[in-house]
C-alpha cells in the first residue's frame, strides 16, 4: 500500500477498493510502529486526520473531489495550522498553538487533504542534518546512523519510509533539495513566489519558498498543483497564472538542451556521487537531449554570499520572538531587558542564535556596505550566470549535494562544514530560480540525487524532465528495507 | 576577520540575546570562522553593480487602504504569556 502513488491513490478511493479512513488508518499504524526509529513526526494529529478521512470519504461519493481528496500527507512544522503545535523545531515555539493556518495549509486542506501532522525540521529551518531541532535529530531511514539532510529532513525521512504519502516542506537554502537527495525521495522548490508565504515562518523572507516532497515527479506535479498560486496574505506571491503541472509532463525530450555548469562538477564533488550523475545524464542523451557544458562563474560565491543575507533577514525575522506575545518567556524576568535576553537566550538553540548575532553584526552600524550591500551586489552577479545560461539551455542539471548522507554528529561542531554540504543548492535560491532533486542510482547503498534547475516559472518542465527518467528507470523506487 | 569576547557581548546585546559567559569563547570562534567565509566576497570587484532587492525584480505590491482584518484580539492573545484587560503584560518600565 505504502508503494502507491497518489494518482493510484486517488484511483482506488475512487473505485472503493478502499476509503480514506483506512488509509489514514494505514499510515497512522505505520507512524506509531516507525517513528521511533527516525523521530520524523514532532506532532501526529491523529483525531482531526481521521475526522478529515471521514470528510474526505463523503465529499468522494458526492464526486466533486481533488486529487489529493483523502490523501494523507504531513507538513513540515514550519507551517502554521489551526489549533495545532506549530514549533518550528525550537523550544522558542513549543508552547505555541497557532491560531490560523498557513496559507499552504489551508490550500491542503480545501483539496481535502488528510494532514497527519507536523514534521521535525533544523530549528528555524537553519541546518543542512536536522541535528539542530528542539525535538532532537531525525535519522535517516537508509541508515540510521547518518543524517536525513535538513532542514526539512522529517519530511523528506517520512516519506522515504512510507509514514506519509507526500509531505510539504521549505527551501531557503536547499532545504527541500538536499534532504530529497539524502534520503532517496523527489523534491522540488518552486520560483521564488510561487507557493504562498503566508503563515510559514519565516527565517530568510527573500530567499525562502515552500514546495513538494514525493516519492516521484508525478506525485510532486499533484501537490504543488494544490500549493502553488497567488495569496494576497503574501506580499511576495506571484500572480504569474498556475498551469496544469499534468498536462504535458510525459513530452518528449528529443533537442532538450541541458547546461552542465563546470563549477558543479569541480574537486568538491565525491566520485562516487559525479558517476551516478554522470549515469543520468547519459540517459537525457539517449532520449535525444542535447549536453552543453556551460559556466557559473559566480557560483563559489553563493555560499558567503548566502552567509550574510540569510543572518541578517533571520535576525530581523526573529526580532519578533520577544516573550511578550507568543512562545517562550522566561521565569522572573528583572526588567524588560531581561524579559527580552533571556526569553530569546533560553528559547533559541546554538546554531539560531549563531546566526543571529551574525545577522545583527552585518547590519549594525559602520559595516552594512561591507557585508550587506555587498552581499546583495554579488547575489546580483550570480543571479546575471543563470540569466545568462538560460539564454543557451532549457534546465541546468548537477548534483543536489557534494557527498551522500554524512553521520550523525561528523559537522555539528563544525558549522562551516555543514554549510558548505549546500553549495550547490544555495545559488538557486539567491536567484529566485526553481530547483528539483530526484534520485539517481545510489553510491554504496546511499541515495543521490540529481538537481535541476529551471528558468523562472518553468516548473513544469522541470517535472517532465524529471517524470521522463522516472518513467524509464527504477531509482526513484528504491524503498529503505526496515521500513518495507 | 576576528571577533573577541567582548565583540559578541556587544553584539548579543544589540540582538537583545543573553549570552553565557561560559559560551562567549565558543560563539566568539564560530563567528569568526564565519567571517572568514564570508570574506572571500572581497576577492570580487563590485564597483558599479546594482544590490539586488528582488529575485524577480518585482517592485512592491499595493493594494487599496482599507481595513480587511476582523478585530480577533482575543483569539490572538490566547497564545501571550500574560495578558490582562486585553494588554500584553511586561515588567515595569516607568518607575
Amino acid at each position: 500500500m505504502q508503494e502507491k502513488s497518489i494518482s493510484e491513490l486517488a484511483a482506488g478511493l475512487r473505485a472503493g477498493e478502499f476509503s480514506s479512513a483506512e488509509l489514514t488508518r494505514f499510515y497512522l499504524d505505520r507512524i506509531s510502529q516507525h517513528d521511533e526509529k527516525l523521530n520524523s513526526y514532532i506532532t501526529v494529529t491523529e483525531e482531526a486526520a481521521l475526522a478529515a478521512a471521514e470528510s474526505a470519504d463523503a465529499r468522494l461519493k458526492s464526486g466533486d473531489a481533488d486529487l489529493l481528496t483523502g490523501i494523507p500527507v504531513a507538513n513540515k512544522d514550519i507551517f502554521c495550522t489551526n489549533g495545532v503545535k506549530s514549533s518550528c523545531g525550537s523550544r522558542m515555539l513549543d508552547n505555541f498553538i497557532a491560531p490560523y493556518d498557513a496559507g499552504v495549509i489551508s490550500r491542503l486542506k480545501g483539496a481535502g487533504a488528510v494532514l497527519l501532522g507536523k514534521t521535525n525540521m533544523d530549528e528555524f529551518a537553519m541546518g543542512s542534518s536536522n541535528e539542530t531541532s528542539y525535538y532532537g535529530p531525525v535519522r535517516n531511514p537508509w541508515d540510521t546512523e547518518l543524517v536525513p539532510g535538513g532542514s526539512s529532513g522529517g519530511s523528506a525521512a517520512a516519506v522515504a519510509a512510507g509514514l506519509c504519502v507526500a509531505a510539504t516542506g521549505t527551501d531557503t537554502g536547499g532545504s527541500i533539495r538536499q534532504p530529497a537527495a539524502l534520503c532517496g525521495i523527489t523534491g522540488l522548490k518552486p520560483t521564488y513566489g510561487r507557493v504562498s508565504r503566508f503563515g510559514m515562518i519565516a527565517f530568510a523572507s527573500s530567499l525562502d519558498q515552500g514546495g513538494p516532497m514525493t516519492r516521484s515527479a508525478e506525485d510532486a506535479a499533484i501537490m504543488l498543483q494544490s500549493m502553488a498560486g497567488f495569496d494576497e496574505r503574501d506580499s511576495t506571491s506571484a500572480q504569474e497564472a498556475v498551469p496544469n503541472y499534468l498536462a504535458d509532463i510525459d513530452a518528449d525530450l528529443k533537442g532538450l538542451k541541458i547546461g552542465l555548469p563546470k563549477e558543479y562538477f569541480d574537486e568538491g564533488l565525491s566520485p562516487e556521487v559525479a558517476a551516478s550523475i554522470q549515469e543520468a545524464i547519459d540517459f537525457y542523451r539517449q532520449q535525444g537531449a542535447e549536453i552543453i557544458d556551460i559556466s557559473l562563474p559566480n557560483s563559489a560565491l553563493s555560499v558567503p554570499v548566502y552567509y550574510v543575507v540569510a543572518p541578517a533577514e533571520c535576525s530581523s525575522n526573529l526580532a519578533r520572538f520577544d516573550g511578550v506575545r507568543f512562545g517562550h518567556r522566561c521565569d522572573d524576568p528583572k526588567d524588560l531587558e531581561d524579559l527580552y535576553k533571556r526569553s530569546r537566550g533560553e528559547g533559541f538553540g546554538a546554531e539560531v542564535k549563531r546566526r543571529i548575532l551574525i545577522g545583527t553584526y552585518a547590519l549594525s552600524a559602520g559595516y552594512y556596505d561591507a557585508y550587506y550591500l555587498k552581499a546583495q551586489q554579488i547575489r546580483h552577479l550570480i543571479s546575471d550566470d543563470f540569466a545568462k545560461a538560460f539564454e543557451q539551455v532549457d534546465v541546468i542539471m548537477g548534483p543536489t549535494a557534494p557527498t551522500t548522507a554524512f553521520g550523525l554528529g561528523e559537522k555539528a561542531d563544525d558549522p562551516v562544514s555543514m554549510y558548505l554540504s549546500d553549495i550547490y543548492t544555495i545559488a538557486v535560491n539567491l536567484a529566485g530560480l526553481p530547483g528539483m532533486s530526484v534520485p539517481v542510482r545510489p553510491a554504496d547503498g546511499k541515495p543521490v540525487g540529481l538537481q535541476i534547475i529551471g528558468n523562472y516559472f518553468q516548473e513544469a518542465k522541470l517535472l517532465n524532465v524529471a517524470h521522463r527518467l522516472q518513467q524509464e528507470t527504477e531509482w526513484h523506487k528504491a524503498r529503505p528495507a526496515t521500513f518495507a | 576577520m576576528s571577533l573577541e569576547r567582548s565583540d559578541v557581548e556587544k553584539i548579543a546585546h544589540l540582538a537583545r540575546l543573553a549570552v553565557s559567559e561560559n559560551e562567549l569563547d565558543n560563539v566568539a570562534s564560530d563567528l569568526s570562522n564565519i567571517l572568514d567565509l564570508v570574506e572571500q566576497m572581497n576577492a570580487v570587484n563590485t564597483d558599479g553593480v546594482t544590490p539586488m532587492a528582488h529575485p524577480l525584480h518585482m517592485s512592491q505590491r499595493l493594494r487599496d487602504d482599507a481595513v480587511t482584518e476582523d478585530n480577533q484580539r482575543d483569539h490572538f492573545q490566547g497564545v501571550a504569556p500574560a495578558t490582562e484587560n486585553g494588554l500584553y503584560l511586561v515588567p515595569k518600565v516607568i518607575e
